[in-house]
């Protein structure tokens, strides 16, 4: 399991998809969201991030979410593709 | 005599009105979001030191969001309409406006107006085009909106009538929607509109292959209602599955043969081909959509302009939706109970309105709702609404792409349906299809001060919105 070593994104702003920025950090996890649904949803989409970043061994990283609807399935993909873009996969 | 009601500008047009503090000014909105007339009428309205006015508009668009600071400096106190764009709807959420907006429908605002339970003191009436006498139409001019019908009530009633055009046209000006003796005084404006606001280009069908899969199903509905046959009648939206809907219902309309006797609405270019085609007898248009549906108005003596009265008056002895078979409407949620959300948006902020959404599903045989089971990971069906825009008691299906729901109080259409073998669900089931996919959305914030009324085509309130707390936040 390698470090998150650059600043990497994926997905986008487009209704129903979520746009994932990922970048370095020294000490554990910071994820912030902004999302469409905040309040019916937003608890439920912190604990996917969070669970995605466990599984893939991300232990320090700064994540930014940016969500617009985004069903888990989407948002899972799309932190999954920004944790292997910053590790330079 | 009276050579020409002609005068030199609006300033002088609210001078001349006799409108004081305390009064009520009206609008229609043919105009759509590239109108320019409401915000100039105003800002001379402001000019002159009136307040505390009523504004009785037909429609709201982000066009008008100057009206915002007319209500925070006191000129406008009181705002009646029956659809209220998210700009301005965000803010009256957002609890800048005291007194509650009161929300009609289509139908509800002539009503009203012509039983003088909401008189007007002054309308001014955005015309593209008039002569010097006031005879004016909506059919020609550089800022042609084809039909006027919404600004018919207000011309017939107001106690002083103001037409404010960007085309003066050489006196007597025919084929007149509203007559020189509503009219008090014209006031000629370099322009009255943005044309890019006032009409769309032809809308687009839906690509989406969900939107399809929903209009396809539609049509089949609508085929197995058992209505649609000769003087069959028709009205829909202008959302793409709903214009996909009215497609597919025209190929199966063809291919029948059948003759329908009338469309109508707010018109787009594709009711316009199914007049061409032959499904319809005639078109009868409160409001144009799009550029074809005014040339046709324009050209062709089948579409006919209507007044919104004749459209959906509650009070006339008839009106036109009373006659109507089937109508395709939308919807941002529907609940269990078949209630229909169209003017808070899912975090609660006013987004719209009815519209003729309730006059329309009242009068019709069959009111469909065509949505799909979700949108942006938001359910379509919910436990109950947030806000109720029009009662369940009024809607017979909800087509989604993942089965068609029929109101219990309608089990012959639902026979109807499940003999066409088409996919008929409880509408408790399509709840939870969709959460299976979504997830349980969790409740949303709900303020305690009343910012809005809904009130139902037949005077009573049947719901009432409140403001969102911590505005300002998400939209």
């Amino acid at each position: 399991m390698s470090d998150i070593i650059k600043r990497a994104s994926a997905g986008t702003m487009e209704s129903s998809d979520a746009y994932v920025e990922i970048s370095p950090a020294d000490k554990g996890l910071e994820i912030s969201l902004d999302s469409v649904v905040q309040q019916q949803f937003g608890e439920a989409i912190e604990k996917v991030v969070l669970e995605v970043l466990t599984d893939c061994g991300v232990q320090n990283a700064k994540v930014n979410v940016i969500d617009k609807g985004a069903l888990d399935c989407v948002i899972r993909a799309r932190v999954e593709t920004a944790v292997m873009r910053g590790r330079g996969e | 005599m009276k050579d020409s009601k002609v005068i030199k500008n609006i300033a002088e047009a609210v001078a001349l009105s006799g409108l004081k503090s305390g009064m009520t000014v009206s609008f229609h909105h043919h105009l759509r979001n590239g109108d320019y007339v409401l915000n100039m009428v105003m800002e001379q309205i402001a000019n002159a030191g009136i307040k505390d006015l009523t504004v009785n508009a037909s429609s709201l668009f982000d066009i008008h969001a100057p009206i915002i600071d007319h209500i925070k400096n006191g000129v406008v106190t009181t705002i009646q309409t029956d659809y209220m764009s998210a700009k301005i709807g965000k803010a009256i959420s957002s609890g800048v406006m005291q007194n509650p907006v009161q929300f009609r429908t289509h139908g509800g605002r002539p009503g009203d107006i012509e039983s003088g339970k909401t008189p007007i003191d002054v309308a001014f009436i955005a015309a593209p085009s008039a002569d010097c006498m006031g005879n004016c139409s909506g059919k020609i001019g550089k800022s042609a909106c084809g039909s006027l019908g919404y600004a018919y009530p207000d011309a017939m009633n107001a106690k002083k009538v103001i037409v404010i055009t960007d085309n003066l046209a050489p006196y007597p000006l025919l084929g007149w929607s509203i007559s020189e003796t509503y009219v008090d005084h014209v006031v000629v404006v370099d322009e009255i509109g943005d044309i890019n606001g006032i009409v769309s280009g032809t809308t687009k069908i839906t690509r989406d292959p969900v939107g399809l899969v929903m209009a396809q199903r539609a049509a089949q509905v609508i085929k197995n209602s058992g209505l649609l046959k000769d003087g069959f009648s028709f009205q829909t939206g202008a959302g793409g599955a709903s214009l996909a809907a009215a497609k597919f219902l025209k190929d199966i309309m063809l291919k029948e043969n059948i003759k329908g006797s009338f469309g109508l609405g707010g018109i787009t270019g594709y009711m316009v081909d199914m007049l061409e085609a032959g499904c319809f007898e005639a078109l009868l248009d409160v409001q144009c959509f799009d550029l074809k549906a005014v040339e046709s108005i324009r050209n062709n003596p089948r579409h006919c302009e209507i007044s919104a009265s004749h459209y959906a008056s509650p009070y006339a002895p008839s009106a036109v939706v009373d006659s109507l078979d089937v109508v395709i409407l939308g919807a941002t949620e529907v609940d269990t109970d078949f209630n229909v959300n169209v003017h808070t948006n899912s975090n609660g902020y006013i987004m719209g309105g009815s519209g003729g959404h309730s006059d329309t599903a009242a009068g019709a045989k069959l009111a469909m709702i065509i949505a799909p089971l979700f949108r942006a990971r938001l359910p379509i069906v919910t436990d109950r609404v947030n806000t109720i825009s029009t009662p369940g008691r009024d809607i017979d299906v909800l087509v989604t792409q993942a089965g068609i729901a029929v109101n219990p109080k309608n089990a012959e259409l639902a026979a109807r349906l499940k003999d066409a073998g088409l996919p008929v669900v409880d509408i408790h089931e399509l709840k939870e299809i969709a959460e299976r996919t979504t997830g349980k959305p969790q409740p949303i914030a709900k303020g305690d001060r009343a910012v809005a009324n809904v009130i139902y085509r037949d005077g009573t309130i049947i719901d009432t919105i409140y403001n969102v707390p911590n505005a300002g936040g998400i939209l």
